[in-house]
């Protein structure tokens, strides 16, 4: 239960996280993107908080075997530069530019009502139940992030 | 290239930015886990035993953000979405995310923040390539066509 209620209050941090950067608005995505016209620099603030707080947290990550309540640490240990690492994030890429939502402001934008939010999040349901379906055509051996 | 101040904000996109770090980083040394949404949402719809609680946990706290961050947060803090793109925009891009995502193992969260926080050469492949992919596609809708 416990281990629940931390998920729980976690994804509740990043949702307001989200929230508060900017990050569930389009408009402001696409206007980090557009580096070549009206540009909004402001997600390069998003990265640096983040990654800032993040660097303590997964140096000493690195360092333990299981986690400060005595649970396994889950680090990805795959470490190639592989076909669908790239060609996936092209893919993402070109889909966060066209409509600008990944997938967790998308999921918080859903939340508050946004109707294309909504659609968003079906047809990326869907697009990801489509890799699940197919996945042994595009992968052969499955790798975590 | 010209910076947008109207919509540039350094501060509330800096502060966001650490919640976001906070968040992954409790993540890891809690509950053991990458927090990268398109991988905890993608093991949903291809479920495990023993492995869907802590996704459906996070999730709901996920979904809970906007909730009580217009309950305990002032609304000034938060942009209104500008959210320009077609329907027909949206659902392209939602599956690009969605396979994309699955495929390349992660999005802006998982190799973004996380990925780039614990120093992984794959997730900074990843990131470099959705970047590039998002600025082309955007140059190519706003200035091009």
């Amino acid at each position: 239960m416990t281990h629940r209620l931390i998920e729980f209050f976690v994804g509740l941090l990043f949702g307001f996280g989200l929230l508060l950067s900017g990050m569930t608005d389009p408009g402001k995505v696409i206007g980090f993107l557009d580096v070549f016209g009206n540009w909004d620099p402001s997600l390069a603030f998003v990265m640096a908080g983040a990654i800032a707080i993040g660097l303590f947290a997964f140096a000493l990550a690195k360092k333990k075997t299981s986690t400060f309540l005595g649970t396994e640490l889950h680090l990805p240990k795959y470490n190639k530069i592989d076909k669908p690492l790239l060609v996936g994030a092209l893919l993402f890429g070109a889909g966060w530019g066209l409509a600008g939502f990944c997938p967790g402001p998308a999921i918080v934008s859903l939340a508050s009502g946004q109707s294309k939010a909504a659609v968003f999040v079906i047809f990326m349901v869907f697009g990801m139940l489509v890799f699940e379906r197919f996945s042994q055509f595009f992968i052969e051996k499955r790798s975590n992030p | 290239m010209e910076i947008d101040w109207n919509h540039f904000t350094p501060w509330t996109s800096l502060l966001g930015g650490v919640l976001l770090g906070v968040a992954s980083s409790v993540f890891i040394l809690l509950s053991g886990r990458i927090l990268g949404i398109s991988g905890i949402l993608g093991g949903i719809l291809n479920p495990r035993k023993g492995d869907v609680g802590w996704r459906i946990s996070f999730l709901l706290g996920l979904f809970a953000a906007p909730w009580l961050g217009y309950i305990f947060m002032p609304e000034s803090l938060f942009q209104t979405p500008r959210i320009e793109s077609g329907m027909s925009s949206i659902a392209i891009a939602g599956l690009l995310v969605g396979f994309g995502t699955r495929y390349g193992s992660g999005c802006t969260s998982g190799h973004g923040v996380c990925g780039l926080s614990r120093l992984s050469i794959r997730s900074m492949a990843a990131t470099v390539t959705f970047m590039l992919a998002g600025f082309v596609i955007v140059y190519v809708l706003k200035h091009l066509l």
